[in-house]
């Protein structure tokens, strides 16, 4: 039999470990994907800088993540930790989508609540905080959330640059003893342990939150 | 310049490389997309069974995963080695696929009810239904999330050289290897792929431009060409 249980058994610390380090980097860039999508999408309401912000975010969004992690990587000092960089160009690569969402949240804000606090003379942050946000952000949870596992499920990209993610350990382990059947498919499915779960809830989220 | 432009037949051959597996996967994702989206509306439980477990198994994997499976595992599991090339096309088309099945299924669940009910009083089978009434219309839908998906799908191609096809990403790798150019290697496969991107943008304008007056929701003569170089409608969100 070509399939080895034990084996299977054994390594799993090993792959559990890489499953830390892909589940870390994914939270970690959604955290900056979240933030600097969020200004993003502000900053592109600015006449010229906006449509400048703009252009640069579409070359992002329209070339592959892999060669961006391989680019950034080797230009980067090597005291810079191979997993930061990913984690950086991961949440980097990902804000060009998510700025997409944000500004479609705030394109669905009614007018008359910009002229309202126009009206008010609220000050732009409170404009922004208090009136328009709240508003946008809550219709885009839910697809914000599918943001969260498409990062998940591009986190192997890492192993490009030498993160011993999920994958690169499966590829370590599985090597060292020849059992690669075992080791990847192991990886399949721990991939779809976390990723049903997590849709599952997504789906949950949009149910709750109007959908935009 | 002059480096890259000496050097641009290589990358020319690379592009054109990641222009076949994305030709490839695309056709392979099409056809699942709507196999298992049209499976996925029928009324049986068996079907519907059997969409959703494509749709999330493939969903759920990451596209690299599939393909290293596909290139080191397979062959040991079964004895059959796969071709490079054909391996990626199968990993990205099978991924990618699971994703436009769901749009596909969306698309025509959110056909009016009424249409379907014409059909009915009609006496039409349920081909001349799909055929004739429920897929133009769901089409027109499909089409913009088909585009982004599409997109994805090519980007998607980039990891082929983590198994050793010669594609645009390990031509930029061969010369930055060679030359220790970075910035000028890396930056010549980045053009070409957003070259590639926006040619792949106004190919589905113009699919999109041509389904809804097929539909009779713009004139016929519609924009013009220079009318391509805007979003038909404001575009919705990313692929994923």
């Amino acid at each position: 039999m070509f399939w080895d249980f034990q084996w299977t058994w054994e390594v799993m610390p090993d792959l559990l470990q890489g499953l830390k380090v892909t589940v870390q980097a994914t939270l970690l860039g959604y955290l900056i994907a979240l933030v600097l999508g969020l200004g993003v999408a502000m900053l592109r309401r600015v006449p010229v800088l906006g449509t400048l912000v703009h252009a640069v975010m579409e070359f992002i969004r329209t070339t592959p993540l892999l060669v961006q992690l391989v680019f950034v990587f080797a230009l980067v000092p090597s005291t810079v930790t191979a997993l930061t960089v990913g984690i950086v160009v991961l949440g980097v690569h990902y804000s060009a989508y998510t700025a997409e969402v944000y500004r479609s949240g705030i394109e669905g804000v009614a007018k008359g609540q910009w002229e309202a606090a126009r009206a008010l003379s609220l000050p732009a942050y409170r404009t922004w905080g208090a009136v328009v946000l709240p508003q946008a952000i809550r219709k885009v949870i839910p697809a914000l959330g599918n943001y969260l596992i498409a990062m998940f499920k591009d986190t192997p990209l890492l192993l490009a640059i030498t993160v011993t993610e999920l994958l690169a350990m499966a590829q370590r382990v599985g090597n060292d003893e020849f059992r690669i059947v075992e080791a990847y498919t192991v990886v399949g499915f721990l991939f779809l342990l976390v990723s049903i779960p997590s849709a599952f809830i997504i789906r949950r989220l949009e149910r709750r939150y109007a959908a935009v | 310049m002059e480096f890259l432009i000496e050097r641009l037949p290589l990358y020319l051959e690379g592009a054109w490389v990641t222009v076949q597996l994305t030709a490839g996967g695309i056709a392979l994702a099409f056809v699942l997309a709507m196999f298992f989206g049209i499976l996925g509306t029928r009324s049986g439980r068996f079907p519907r069974a059997v969409s959703t477990v494509y749709v999330e198994v493939f969903r759920g994997i990451a596209a690299l995963v599939i393909m290293f499976w596909m290139a080191y595992a397979l062959p040991i599991a079964t004895g059959f080695q796969l071709e490079g090339r054909f391996a990626a096309i199968l990993a990205v088309g099978l991924n990618l696929g699971a994703y436009g099945a769901e749009v596909v299924r969306g698309a025509i669940n959110a056909v009016p009810r009424a249409q379907v009910e014409a059909t009915v009083a009609l006496n039409m089978s349920w081909s001349q239904r799909m055929r004739l009434v429920v897929l133009p219309q769901a089409w027109a839908q499909m089409l913009p999330t088909f585009g982004n998906l599409s997109i994805e799908l090519m980007k998607a191609t980039a990891v082929v050289y983590l198994i050793g096809v010669a594609d645009l990403t390990a031509v930029a790798q061969q010369m930055r290897q060679g030359t220790g150019e970075t910035v000028l290697a890396f930056m010549g496969a980045l053009v070409l792929y957003y070259l590639i991107a926006q040619v792949m943008i106004l190919g589905i304008r113009l699919l999109e431009r041509r389904a809804n007056r097929r539909l009779g929701r713009i004139p016929s003569d519609g924009g013009g060409l220079l009318g391509l170089l805007r979003p038909p409608t404001p575009a919705a969100g990313g692929g994923k």
